[in-house]
This record gives structure tokens, sequence and C-alpha cells, in this order.
């Protein structure tokens, strides 16, 4: 299969005819593609709603021995002890605050990386950034360290929606991020918008909607708020103190997303993305093709050789593996074939370019629950491939992927 | 064997909770049947559904061994028996197995409406009754006036009333002594031909079927061949004994004697409650008077939620009718629920603890279609038609009218509370019959009302009126023609036959709308707009529209962690399982029950 971003290219974008980022080519590309995730835990505090590995600042900004150079000497440790594999096509750096780390403490981490895979010319460098981090010189740095792309965490441009959802950042810090992402030269610039907070209304949705496409990103994320167990958000709903998200109100928000950003000219290509030609997340699509990828650092996830591994989530209990010379490693998933199958298609799904059928996309469409699907208007055909055609019923068909066995097909 | 002068059978009847098997408790205390570490309250009352609701289900027969202080020993048979009207089958069993009855009553409560019932009952029987006045540690007790209340209605005087706590043990002793005094031994031909009663029986995986038998003439020992007269069949006495309560294998029952025994027969339909047994070749020629059919108040469909369970469904209820003489069933199919059984009850209770015994012993998942009584449709050709499933009732164009089953109410209250007892007797459609005064603050009410009016939440709106005071026991007493219909529910235009109903026209539109709201709350919204509907014939009388549901997706970054995602939806899926397809629509089984608990 060919793929549209060839590994050696310099700049794939002036090369190529830029396909769209829901072109199946593209889609089924990536999962040749070879990515890298490095996880940063650092945060300031932890958000209410937030169930990632975090590291809050509450919790290690006063204790004297700052955690974070122990951590990147760990995370160095770690990709060391990686077999070389390679060149990177993608990396991303996540979190957590990534940007809590200096730039220096970024560069050793990002040298680690192109030193022991190599990172390939045109390759996507991402780093997710929270907009009250906007720093012009640290910023200049980043590019030159090599970072090519930034996710900003903008969450909202209403400050009463910012403040229920803990965001400590103003509507304008946001702004000023993204004009300023764009004047240090960082190449791709993308947006995260959550949306379903009990404090939203539709028309301060529609507010923040439109004020993201007017900065014009390159990329757009927006995340449904979901309640996860475990969170402060969770808590409170459980005590009724705080309403659970209203699906209803939900859809209505996705469907002002998706008729908006559309009508901006981002193209939706993932449940919850959008983007311009040229800008799709490398790493999520490479995901999402059930491709390969290594995971480093704090609860980080790596998939490779039909195996999917996740790393220690409690600092100290990481920080102890690696200094000790061992993987950090808290389990490892060996999936059967058939179960392979059934994520293929479940990811798949999740883009609008979908998936090719196989002999388990015939299936589903025979079985019960794929014809009331397909009779629903939420399963459809296109030549070899399945769709969702309704983006969001997509778990509705994964559940009914999970209800077929190997017998049946 | 015990000599027929030493032996007393006796049951305790009540009210339910007035502490009938507290008093058991005691009983087993004093006389040693139980050692003290292996006492616990109730004793008796074993099954599960017995212990978690604190009331007896099922009559439990015990057998004591009692040295009375004039030093001679004697075998008591006691059988406690359950208060609640539903079981008072149970209560009607027994008393045929015995010659006394204790009647119970609560010092706090005074005489309620099943004290009345199993009294009279008692006294129909030609049991002798010692009355006993129970619960006097309580400070609210008023034995005196209770006492009264007792001579009021069986006669007698105040003196011949015990009083106890069955909870301290005040009191009882002198109640043992008293049961040895004052009631009769049995009468029996204690050489002639063998005849046993058999009044309860239970299936024992291991040992098939087990009869409880109460031993009338003869003498019935291990290895005796033995004929079950009602079904002609002959089988070997395995094994002979007593219940202490654990059953005691002595080998022997005497005449007049109360014990089980087992013959190894596995086919349930060749045992029924009520049979004579007697020996095979040289047995009895006239068999003991048996029992009347206990006549079912309710009907319901039962339905396996896997339509394989069908098979193990009737297994089950043919083993639980074993236990449960009062239970009925015959096939019966339904469009949306498919194979099952329409079944008839006592009550709502007695319906509800069905369906948890075949849950929970023999393992079945089932729903449950709403209860009706049995109309009878009177049809333009002249016949007429017993209907006991909505199902069933004919095309109105072919009826003439249709007939709803009475009963003859009675309710003990308080005076203070006459007038809303009147009020709620209006409501439901009653008739006003006699009212007898017992004594100056107590008064007995006689209704005749549909009884589609009382049996499902009468009991409870009466309680709630007379703030627990009032109680009530009701009769057949025959049909009478009324305005009645049939309200179907359509979910998605499919008429859901285990939703439809049949009431009188007055309480249709609330039906109909009560049911219409629930569905809507308890079917999960699915991909398409599901219209839910009430229905008399063509005319909708009650609307609602479950929404498709729009989002189902999780719309959130995970990073890499593609195993956590389908561990949810694996999750998801599980709890999905539960459902029942119903036409299109999936239909949680949980819905089956909550949508049938309908209040005013
Ligand atoms: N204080 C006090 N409580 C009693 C006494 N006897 C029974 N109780 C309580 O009354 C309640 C009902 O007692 P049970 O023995 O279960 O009554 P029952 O008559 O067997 O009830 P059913 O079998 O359901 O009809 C329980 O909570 C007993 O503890 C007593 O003498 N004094
Ligand atoms: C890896 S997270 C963290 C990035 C960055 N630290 C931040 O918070 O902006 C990436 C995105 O996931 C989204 N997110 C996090 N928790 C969420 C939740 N409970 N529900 C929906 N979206 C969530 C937010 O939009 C966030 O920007
Ligand atoms: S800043 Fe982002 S990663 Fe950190 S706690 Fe908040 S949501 Fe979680
Ligand atoms: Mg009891």
């Amino acid at each position: 299969m060919s793929n549209p971003w060839p590994n050696h290219s310099p700049s794939p974008v002036a090369e190529l005819a830029v396909p769209s980022p829901d072109d199946p080519v593209l889609a089924d590309a990536a999962a040749g593609w070879r990515s890298a995730y490095v996880h940063i835990p650092f945060c300031r505090r932890r958000c209410p709603y937030c169930d990632f590995a975090v590291v809050a600042g509450d919790e290690w900004a006063r204790r004297s021995d700052d955690p974070t150079d122990r951590y990147v000497d760990a995370v160095v440790g770690e990709i060391a002890m990686e077999e070389p594999w390679g060149p990177l096509d993608a990396v991303n750096l996540g979190g957590g605050t990534p940007t809590a780390l200096s730039a220096d403490q970024l560069g050793r981490v990002l040298d680690a990386v192109a030193e022991r895979f190599g990172i390939a010319p045109g390759a996507e460098v991402s780093i997710e950034a929270n907009p009250e981090d906007w720093d012009q010189n640290a910023w200049a740095d980043l590019v030159a360290i090599g970072f090519t792309r930034v996710s900003l965490g903008v969450q909202s441009f209403d400050p009463v929606v910012l403040a229920a959802l803990g965001r400590s950042h103003h509507p304008k810090m946001a702004a000023a991020a993204v004009a300023g992402a764009r004047r240090v030269g960082l190449g791709s610039v993308s947006l995260d918008l959550i949306y379903g907070s009990e404090a939203e209304t539709p028309a301060s949705w529609a507010a923040t909607v439109a004020t993201a496409l007017r900065l014009d990103p390159d990329h757009l994320s927006g995340y449904a708020l979901t309640v996860e167990r475990g969170t402060e958000l969770s808590r409170r709903v459980g005590a009724g103190l705080a309403a659970a998200p209203d699906p209803d109100h939900q859809a209505d928000a996705y469907e002002l997303l998706l008729a908006a950003a559309t009508a901006a000219g981002l193209v939706h290509y993932e449940v919850s993305n959008f983007a311009t030609p040229g800008h799709p997340c490398r790493y999520n699509m490479a995901t999402w093709a059930q491709g390969e990828y290594l995971g480093f650092g704090l609860g980080a996830h790596g998939h490779g050789s039909g195996v999917r591994t996740r790393n220690l989530r409690r600092l100290d209990a990481y920080l102890d593996a690696v200094e000790q010379g061992r993987r950090p490693r808290a389990g490892a998933e060996t999936q059967p074939a058939w179960g392979r199958e059934q994520e293929r298609l479940i990811l798949g799904l999740r883009r609008r370019a979908g998936v090719v059928a196989g002999a388990i996309g015939d299936t589903l469409e025979r079985s019960h629950k794929g014809r009331r699907l397909t009779a629903a208007g939420v399963l459809a055909r296109h030549h070899d491939r399945l769709v969702v055609a309704r983006p969001l019923l997509t778990d509705e068909v994964s559940r009914a992927v999970l209800s077929l066995s190997a017998d049946d097909c | 064997m015990t000599d027929l002068a030493r032996i007393r059978n006796f049951c305790i009847i009540a009210h339910i909770d007035h502490g009938k098997s507290t008093l058991a408790d005691r009983f087993l205390q004093l006389t040693g049947a139980v050692a003290e570490r292996d006492m616990r309250h109730q004793l008796l009352d074993t099954m599960d559904l017995e212990r978690e609701r604190g009331i007896t289900i099922k009559a439990n027969a015990v057998r004591l061994d009692y040295t009375a202080t004039n030093g001679a020993r004697y075998a008591l048979n006691l059988i406690d028996t359950p208060g609640h009207v539903d079981f008072s089958y149970e209560v009607s069993r027994s008393l045929a197995a015995a010659e006394g009855a204790i009647l119970v009553v609560d010092a706090t409560q005074g005489i309620e409406a099943q004290t009345l019932a199993n009294a009279y009952l008692a006294i129909e029987n030609g049991l002798d009754i010692i009355p006993v006045v129970n619960k006097i540690d309580l400070p609210a007790a008023e034995p005196d006036q209770v006492a009264d209340q007792i001579v009021g209605v069986i006669g007698g005087s105040g003196d011949d009333v015990l009083r106890v706590s069955a909870k301290t043990g005040a009191g009882v002793p002198e109640l043992l002594e008293a049961i040895v005094a004052r009631l009769p031994a049995p009468t029996a031909d204690v050489t002639g031909p063998l005849r046993a009663l058999v009044f309860d029986s239970y299936y024992d995986p291991y040992r098939g079927v087990v009869c409880h038998v109460r031993v009338v003439d003869g003498t019935l020992a291990r290895g005796d061949q033995i004929l079950y007269m009602a079904t002609a069949e002959t089988a070997t006495a395995d094994e002979v004994g007593t219940l202490t309560p654990s059953p005691s294998p002595g080998g022997r029952l005497g005449a007049g004697e109360v014990g089980y025994v087992i013959s190894g027969i596995k086919e349930i339909d060749l045992i029924r409650v009520g049979d004579t047994i007697t020996h095979a070749g040289r047995g009895a020629v006239t068999a003991l008077a048996g029992y009347r059919e206990p006549k079912p108040m309710v009907f319901s469909g039962l339905f396996p939620t896997e339509g394989d369970d069908f098979e193990r469904l009737r297994e089950a209820l043919e083993k639980l009718r074993l236990n449960d003489s009062a239970l009925v069933y015959q096939a019966e199919t339904s469009r949306a629920l498919g194979f099952g059984f329409r079944c008839g009850f006592l009550g709502l209770l007695h319906m509800e603890i069905v369906r948890e015994r075949l849950e929970r012993e023999y393992d079945l998942d089932l729903v449950a279609t709403a209860p009706s009584v049995e109309y009878r449709a009177n049809l333009t050709e002249g016949s007429v038609l017993d209907v006991r499933s909505p199902q069933d009732l004919p095309d109105p164009v072919r009826l003439t009218s249709v007939s709803e089953p009475m009963v003859r109410v009675m309710i003990l209250t308080p005076t203070e509370f006459v007038g809303t007892v009147m009020e709620l007797v209006r409501l439901r459609r009653g008739e006003m019959g006699d009212m007898t005064y017992l004594g100056p603050e107590r008064v007995e009410l006689h209704y005749r009302i549909p009884l589609a009016e009382v049996v499902f939440d009468f009991f409870d709106q009466l309680k709630s009126r007379t703030r627990g005071y009032a109680s009530l026991d009701y009769e057949p007493s025959g049909y009478q023609e009324a305005d009645l219909v049939k309200v179907e529910i359509l979910l998605n235009g499919t008429p859901v036959d285990a939703f439809s109903t049949i009431v009188h026209r007055s309480r249709a539109f609330n039906y109909g709308r009560a049911m219409v709201d629930r569905l809507r709350q308890l079917i999960p919204r699915q991909l398409f707009d599901i219209p839910v509907q009430a229905a008399i014939g063509p005319r909708v009388i009650a609307r609602e529209t479950i929404k498709a549901k729009r989002k189902d997706v999780i719309a959130k970054c995970y990073g890499g962690d593609i195993t956590r995602k389908r561990k949810l939806l694996e999750k998801q899926k599980a709890g999905k399982r539960r459902m029942k397809m119903v036409g299109n629509v999936e239909v949680p089984q949980e819905a089956f029950i909550s949508a049938l608990r309908i209040d005013e």
C-alpha cells in the first residue's frame, strides 16, 4: 500500500497532492507509520474531570527535591532500554502538561528519542500545552529543539465554563497562545475543546466554537465531557452536587460543532477530530489504524507485535523500576487473532474513512444487530469498507462487534 | 410408638406477626428439641425468603418430647402456620392434622382479621382452642382488654386466656402444661388398616418426594408396601420418621402421630397433598376426606427470559407444586414472550413468593405478566367463557357482557376509621354489608367488592389510611356483570400481551396513562423512536414516545489506552444481556416487573 507520508521526504505537503484527512487510503496507510508517545505527568493541579496519569503540582512543587529532573532521566533511561525501531513518523509528548518541563528538559527527551530511533524528516513532532504556559522564548525554543506541532488545551472560550471546569487560564490567553505558537513557527496548531459541562449553555458553546474557528486552527478536537471514575467530578455527581452531562445536550453540541467546523473548511475525520488537509494528527491516525507505537513514561501505553503494554502509574514505582534497570511495566496483554480483528474494526470505525470490512465486517453486517444498525442508518457499506454514518452512535456498533464470535465467520 | 393418650397434635394460628414462630422457638427451647447454641430467631422459618422477609410462608411441623409436671412424657406435634391471608390454605391443611389450636393474639394489636378468620377455621374443623395473649412484655400491652375481645369471639371465660411473652418466655411453661391438660389426645383405630393423611410434601433431589403425614389409623413402618390411594401408586416406605425439627428416621409412626415418609418416588405427579396413604393389598377401603382444592384468586403468566428454559420451568413448577399445593398452572403462549405458563395464585404475595422461589431454588430468570383475576365472558351465542388472561377475552362484537369475580370482605378497624374505610370501599366499587361492634372501640365491617379492586393494593391503601390499625380478610362471593374493557399496551405499534389488562372502564385511562409513563422510563432509548400507546380496541387513550438515542460514543481522548476502552465496552455489553426482544424493541426484564407495580 502506498504511503502518502513518505518517511524521508522533507515536506510531504509540498511534494504530494495532499490527501484529505478522511481519505481511506491515508487512513489505512497510517497502520504502517511508526510513532512514539512520551508521557509527561506534571500539572499545576489536577482538573476535577481528569483521570490521566498526573502528578499534580500541589503534590510535588513544594518538595525540596523537584522530581522533574529525575523523571526526565528515567524517561531517557527507559528509552535506552527499548529495541531500536524507526525512524519515527510521529512523536507525541502528552500529559499531564509537557510544557511544565523546561525547554532544556524537553530537549533531552527528544534527543534521546532521536538518538535511539531516529526521527524521519518531515515527521510530526507534537507537544500538548496549556494556554497559560504560553511564553515567547520558551516556545521559540520548542521549535528549535524540533517540535512541529502543538495541541492546546483550550477547552472553552467562556470564562464561566473554564472556571467550572477548574481551569486556571483566561480565554484571552488561549487566543494569545495560538497566535504566539504560529509566530514562533510551530507549523501545525491544534485546539482541544470540551463540551457538555454543566456551566455551558447552547449559546456559550456556539460562541466557543465560533471563536475557535476564527483562530483558524489546523486541527480541532472536540471532546464530550466524560465523568470518569475516581475523579472529583464523579464524586460530585455521585453526591448530587453536580449534574451528569446530558447526552442530548452533548449531541446538540456535537452537531453544532460538526456543522460549524465543516463550514469553516475543516474536515471531520474521526468521531472527535477535525483537520485541514495535511494536518490530521499522525500519532492518533496510527492508533486508529491499529498501528504499532512505543510508549514511554508514567502510565504510558505501547503496542507492538500483537502485544499491548502499559506502564506503572505511580511515580515512585516508575522511577524505582527504571533506576534499578527494569522496564517499568505494569502489564502486557497478548491478543488472540479474533480479538485483534474485533479491535481493528472498533478502532477503524471511529474514522470517517471507516475500515476494510474483511470477513468479520461481513459477519457484522449479516448479524441480527448489524442488520438493525444498517436499518437505522448507523452502519453503512462503501465497496469493501464499512463506515459508521452516524458517528455519535459508534459505540452501538462497537458493542455489536464485540458480541460477534469467531465461529460466526 | 407413642401411646395415644400421650400425644397432642396442635397448630399455632394467628394474624400475621402476632408471634407464632417466636412462640414455637420457646417450645423448642423448653423441650430441649434444639441445643442452646443452635437456637436462632424463628428457627422454623428455614427458607431464605422467610428469613429475609421475617414472615412464615410455609407451615412447619415439628415433634417435641415434653415431660409434664406430673412426670409423664408426651409427644407434642406442633405445626407453626403462616399468618398472611395469601397462605391461609397452609393453615387449613395444618388444621386437618391436629386436634387443637393455640390462637395467639398480640397484646398490643388485639384481634385482627386473620385472628377471626383462623379462629373460625379452627372451630369449623372441630379443634379445641387455647387462646393466648402474647407480647405481654411490651409497655403498650393491654392483656385484659385483648382477653375480653377473644372471649367475645370464641366464648369461654377470661380465665381461660393465657398470657405469655414469646420473647421472654414468660407464661410459656404454663402454656405447655395447658396443652397437655386442655387439648384432647387423638382418637384413632390403632389396630385398624393404615390411613395416613399427606398434609405437605416437597421434592428432595436425592431422595425424591418426601411426604409429611398424619397417621390417622393404624401404623406406618419402614419397609411397608404402601399405596397412594388417589393415584393408586404403590411403593415401599424406605424411610419413616419424625421431624425434630430435622428428620429423625425412627422407622415407625403409630396412630395419632405426625411425621414423614420417603418412598423413593421421583415422578412428582404421583403424589398429591391431601391424598391418603394406606397399605398395599391389606389397605383401607375409604380414603380420608382430603382437602378442598384452593381457589386461585389471581393469574399471571410466567415466562423464562431464555426461551430454552421452558422445559426447566415446567419441571420447576411440578416440583414446587409439591411444596405449594395452592399453585396451579397451565401452558400458555404469548406473542411478546413466547412459551410460558399461566399460573394461578392465592394473592399477590403468593405470586411474588412463587416467582422468587422459582428463580432462586431452580435457578431460572423469569418475566411475569400483569396479574389478572378470572373474568367470565358471556358470549352472544349463549356460552360462557372463563378468561384468565386478557388475551383470552373475545372481540367485543362476540360479547353480550363480562362478569367479574366478587369477594365478601371483612374489615376490622378501630371505630375512628370507619369513615375513611367506607370512602376507600366506595372508590373500589364496594357495596356495604353489615357492621358489628366488637366492643366500644372496634368494629367489624362487611362489604362485597370486586376481587380485582381488592387483590392488588387495597390492603396497602387500607393500612395507610388507618395508620396500620385495620386488617382485612376476604372470601369468594360469586360473579357480577360490570363495564369491563381490555386495555392494550402497544410498543412501536405491536400489542404487548404481557402488559395488557382487563379493567373497569372507569380505571382504563389511569391504567393506560400509568403504564405508558412507566414504560417510557423503564425502556432504554434505542436506535429509533418508539411510540408507547395504551388503547381500548382501536382507540388510543394514552401515548408517549421513547425518543431515539442520539449519543452513544466515548467522545474523549484515550491516548493509546485501547485495552481500557475495550473493557468499558465489554462491561456495557454485559449490562445489556437481561433484555427481552419484543417485536424489534429491546425491553429490560426489569421493566416487566417494575411496570406492573402500579399504585394509585
Ligand atoms: N416484644 C415482643 N416481641 C415479640 C414477641 N413475640 C414475637 N415478637 C416479635 O414480633 C415479630 C413477629 O414475630 P413472629 O414470631 O415472626 O410472628 P409470626 O406470627 O410467626 O408471623 P407470620 O408467621 O409471618 O405470620 C418479631 O419481630 C418478633 O420478635 C413477644 O412476646 N414480645
Ligand atoms: C491528554 S489530555 C491533557 C492535555 C492538557 N493537559 C490539558 O488538559 O489541556 C487531552 C485532552 O483530553 C480532554 N479531556 C481530558 N479529560 C477529559 C474528560 N474527562 N472528558 C472529556 N475530555 C477530556 C481535554 O480536552 C484535554 O485537552
Ligand atoms: S491539565 Fe490536563 S492533564 Fe493536567 S490535570 Fe488538567 S486535564 Fe488533566
Ligand atoms: Mg411465623
